[in-house]
């Protein structure tokens, strides 16, 4: 593996001019348009948790309205206006309120407050790299996120209001203005503002890929990677490769819609008037859709994966298990998430045939899923637990992954899908799945690097508090919800006053709207614990959590370039916890092991012969020794 | 630290809440006004409702704060007296194994009642062997999902941390990984074989002999049936065709049209292959009759069809669930705008000979009205032929 040794001249730099630069940089360079990895890290950060609230703020509004759908709320009409007349939320609003939150979460909170906060703020320091392969492309992915967010939520300030079709914005419902006010001027909209987002996501992707492969310091061959880095890398991956085909498919829209073309429209009768559009097939764009759609919610999961494996492997004080089987079992998810999109369209009228295809190759991709889940529970076995906030989420990350990759068992299969698609059950499955255990390993990811990011620590007891209540908030809505899903309740439904046989479920959803209230009120123990921990916080330690990693090699306060002088070279793998013989029960990365001779092992020195000599030397010397004694 | 700042500035906070409790007070006072005279006994209640809300939850989290802070005293009276302090890892531990129990009796209780309010056993001949692949999915499903979430937290209560510990230095096993690779592998072969060959025969494509024909076509937010009359054969559809009196655009130039029947409640005799034809004209619908374990989207420009036999009749069904109101329903699951949430259709399965007696009952498709428009229809495109016939001449 070639190893450059990058950036010279910021070494160079740094030497001549010391700590001075940094006083130099304006108010606008340091906070605003930086071009620093970590102050980039902060800004998708901060926005991701931003886009959070309000979309979690959104999923309360419907609830609310799913819990009591008889009753009136003047306060929602304060606060709405026409999109909540007398008290009730609107149909087409409330389809609007599942359209945006679904959109906000998967993408602008899941995606690039996930992935762009960690790639930014953990690829070059744990990689042992000054900064970001370019910084400049990657200052333009944040604030083309940034752009994105500010449109996609400027379309609650349209007349007609945002966009309505569900966040799959599946043509015809979309493409016709007509078909419902959500199709209009909202539509056009998120479609400006996903556009900019995949500018944004490649521009961050190809950076990610590029300092991966190119920037590893001296030492640190692919295989000396943590975990992180190999999930943010492959998820890069998945990214550059499937975000390209949404582009596509919302472009074709964006003709259908504005330039009269039939991509995705044919045989369309509204209000009883024929419309001209002949030829296309709306099942194209859903191909195209998922095409992107499938890879995503593995760009989603990816990051909380290896997130939640660096943590719990810090926190058990042991290496993670079969870190080999670890990184072949994310590759394979990565090769096979692009084979399995079929599985979301198995009774859109789909050929039967590629039906049974689809469920093979998504039945085939459970087998590295299962691999991953027994890693980490054969992780904490026997292990020396310390229970750190981030350990916690790292942990409800992975009993949310148990929970909802089992359902996804059931869905992944065509026959079972045909009375399951689209009912709460898949509603159930993905926000476990997806949704929980992604924001957990989020979570998880903010406490553990919180003072990597802001030299502080959190208290400790708040997060506890926030776990608890978020953890058990979670399985208290997404639990039941299966078995509405078993007894045919369609989602998105404005109201289950309609039919007969649903109302017996609206005490159950009085139920999760009020789980769903305390899971959301617990997240203000985060946010302020969050914000006062930015300036009143304990001052962080270099090494607060005792991790190998190459990040806590460098100075609590941030230097532009990451290490005060050389970077560190890179010795051993990251996972060196409680090694036998050693004194410490962590032995960082940087530390050679000529330093730690009585605890090496035969395996160590696999590619290394003359370490290996030197290794038998010692103990045969050792064992003399001992023989004299 | 944090939580004394909480304390510290408990006055200010009480302010804020006086403040928001005034604040709504105000708002209150305006809705009337704006709302006006359409609405005048505007329910005030939940106004007094928000800001009684948002009291208890300052309420709560000055509670939490003090519970903070007495734990923090104790905690510190602990190492005074120089003992190590609150044991935060053995407390998360044993919450750990709370949860494990709590949650497994949750699950249990969940599976027992709400387990209960589930769908009915299937009502077509397909559905039970669907039924049969769910309860073999489950059962291998939560075999595993109670053997993982318990060793999970098991090990976390097992395994907390001790200063007198050290962890096993366990890096990789490669006889156990090959098992725990190999297994899953095995129960998902079988499990994709079994489903393969469901999910062939449900949507085995070949015509049988005796089949019912019944279109279901979607519109926002309604569904049009259509029956064939004594051919048994549908008449051919085309959407350019579609006026006021012809919602479904029906091709009266085929013979095979005129007896077609229009219907609102879709009838079906019991034990008889129903193939349903179903479209959509504007925007993309979803035919799910849950009951029947029936479901495929209904798509415009992409007609499509579903074949299934009904097996047990509306009355049987209503004995069955001991629910005298019960009815099949036709649902639509795939969003389409505002009034989704309200397409149904009811389906109604009886014997063959009430089914009979039904069917003599139903109109024809061809209204009065719409012979009369065809007719018109008819005369003016004569008319224009002939008009273009001159227009050419000169």
């Amino acid at each position: 593996m070639s190893t450059l040794a990058v950036h010279d001249h910021g070494v160079a730099h740094h030497d001549e001019h010391g700590h001075e630069h940094h006083h130099n940089q304006s108010f606008l360079s340091k906070y605003v348009f930086s071009m620093d990895h970590k102050m980039i890290a902060k800004q998708f950060l901060i926005t991701g948790i931003t886009m959070a609230v309000i979309a979690m703020i959104l999923s309360i509004l419907f609830r609310i309205q799913l819990a009591y759908p008889d009753k009136t709320f003047p306060l929602l009409t304060t606060l709405l206006g026409h999109f909540a007349p007398n008290g009730r939320i609107s149909t087409e609003f409330y389809l609007s309120l599942v359209t945006i939150h679904g959109t906000i979460m998967v993408f602008f909170v899941l995606t690039a407050g996930l992935s762009g906060t960690f790639a930014n703020l953990l690829i070059p320091l744990q990689i042992g790299a000054r900064d970001m392969a370019s910084p400049f492309m990657n200052m333009l992915s944040y604030w083309f996120f940034f752009l994105a967010s500010v449109i996609m939520l400027s379309s609650f300030l349209v007349q007609k209001g945002p966009a309505s079709g569900g966040w799959t914005i599946y043509p015809p419902l979309s493409a016709l203005p007509k078909a419902m006010p959500g199709s209009g001027t909202g539509m056009t909209l998120w479609l400006i503002s996903m556009v900019c987002f995949v500018a944004s996501s490649l521009m961050g992707g190809i950076n990610y890929v590029s300092t991966v492969l190119n920037m590893r310091t001296k030492g640190m061959d692919l295989w000396k990677m943590p975990l992180t880095i190999w999930a943010l890398f492959l998820t890069a991956v998945l990214g550059v490769l499937a975000f390209p085909v949404l582009v596509a498919g919302v472009v074709l829209l964006i003709f259908d819609r504005s330039f009269g073309t039939s991509f995705y429209l044919s045989d369309i009768v509204l209000n009883g008037v024929p419309q001209p559009y002949e030829g296309g097939s709306p099942i194209l764009f859903q191909h195209l859709f998922w095409f992107l759609g499938h890879p995503e919610v593995y760009i989603v999961i990816m990051p909380a994966m290896g997130i939640s494996s660096e943590v719990m492997s810090v926190n058990s004080r042991k290496p993670i298990f079969g870190y080999h089987a670890m990184v072949y079992s994310l590759i394979g998810i990565t090769v096979l998430s692009f084979i399995v999109w079929g599985h979301h369209m198995f009774v859109t009228g789909m050929n039967p045939f590629l039906g049974g295809v689809f469920m093979i190759t998504t039945l085939i991709i459970a087998v590295p899923s299962a691999v991953k889940t027994f890693n980490w529970l054969a992780t904490l076995w026997r292990g020396n637990i310390r229970f750190t906030p981030a350990m916690l989420f790292a942990i409800g990350m992975v009993s949310f992954f148990i929970s909802g990759g089992l359902t996804g068992i059931f869905l992944g299969n065509a026959a079972l899908d045909i009375n399951l698609h689209d009912t709460y059950f898949v509603v159930a499955h993905f926000h476990l799945v997806m949704g929980s255990a992604a924001i957990f390993g989020m979570l998880a990811g903010v406490y553990h690097w919180f003072p990597k990011m802001f030299g502080r620590m959190m208290d400790e007891k708040l997060g506890y508090l926030h776990f608890w209540l978020t953890f058990i908030g979670a399985y208290l809505v997404f639990f039941p919800m299966h078995f509405m899903g078993l007894d045919g309740v369609p989602r998105r439904y404005y109201a289950f006053t309609e039919f007969a046989s649903m109302q017996r479920w609206l005490t159950v959803n009085t139920f999760i709207t009020w789980a769903a209230i305390m899971a959301a009120l617990a997240q203000v123990a985060f946010l302020y614990n969050f914000i006062t921990s930015i300036f009143a916080g304990k001052k962080a330690t270099q090494n607060p959590w005792e991790a190998n990693t190459l990040e806590w090699t460098t100075p609590v306060e941030h230097l532009h370039g990451n290490w005060p002088g050389e970077i560190p070279t890179v010795y051993r793998w990251p996972y060196d916890y409680s090694k036998p013989g050693a004194e410490e029960d962590y032995i960082p990365q940087t530390t050679p092991f000529s330093q730690t001779m009585s605890s090496n092992l035969p395996h160590d020195f696999e590619d290394n012969p003359v370490g290996l000599e030197e290794q038998n030397k010692f103990t045969s010397t050792l064992k003399a020794n001992e023989e004299v004694k | 630290m944090a939580f004394r700042k909480f304390i510290n500035s408990k006055t200010l906070l009480s302010f804020f809440a006086a403040f928001m409790l005034l604040g709504t007070n105000v708002l209150m006072a305006q809705t009337p006004a704006a709302t006006g005279a359409g609405e005048p006994e505007a329910p005030q209640v939940d106004w007094a409702g928000v800001s009684y809300y948002v009291l208890i939850f300052f309420l709560i989290c000055l509670g939490v704060a003090v519970i903070g802070k007495i734990l923090k005293i104790y905690d510190l009276t602990l190492k005074i007296q120089g003992k190590k302090g609150l044991k935060w890892n053995t407390v998360m531990g044993v919450i750990c194994l709370v949860f494990l129990i709590a949650g497994i009796y949750g699950a249990y209780w969940s599976f027992t009642v709400q387990g209960s309010m589930t769908l009915p056993e299937s009502a077509s001949a397909h559905g039970v062997n669907i039924d049969e692949m769910f309860t073999v999915t489950t059962v291998l499903t939560m075999i595993v999902f109670f053997i993982t979430q318990i060793l999970l937290f098991t090990f976390l209560f097992r395994y907390r941390h001790s200063d007198k510990r050290r962890a096993y230095f366990l890096p990789h096993d490669n006889t156990i990984e090959k098992i725990w690779t190999i297994a899953p592998a095995i129960v998902l072969t079988i499990l994709v074989v079994f489903g393969f060959f469901t999910w062939q025969k449900i949507m085995d494509t070949s015509e049988k002999v005796g089949d019912i024909n019944i279109d279901i076509t979607g519109h926002q937010y309604k569904w049009e049936l259509r029956y064939p009359g004594k051919d048994g054969i549908l008449g051919p559809k085309d959407f350019k065709l579609v006026t006021g009196f012809n919602k479904l655009g029906v091709n009266f130039k085929k013979r095979s049209s005129f007896d077609d029947l229009a219907v609102d409640t879709m009838y079906l005799p019991v034990h008889k292959t129903i193939r349903l034809n179903i479209q959509a004209q504007d925007v993309i619908h979803s035919v799910y009759m849950p009951h029947f374990r029936v479901q495929l989207n209904a798509v415009p420009g992409l007609p499509t069809f579903f074949k299934f036999t009904p097996t047990i009749t509306t009355a049987e069904m209503r004995r069955k669930t001991d629910d005298p109101k019960f009815e099949y329903l036709v649902y639509c699951n795939k969003v389409c705008g505002g009034g989704h949430y309200n397409m149904q259709a009811v389906v109604r399965v009886v014997t063959e000979a009430e089914y009979q007696a039904w069917l003599s009952r139903q109109k024809p498709y061809l209204t009065d009205q719409l012979k009369k428009e065809l007719h018109f229809a008819a005369a003016e495109s004569s008319k224009s032929v002939s008009q273009n016939r001159l227009a050419l001449n000169n």
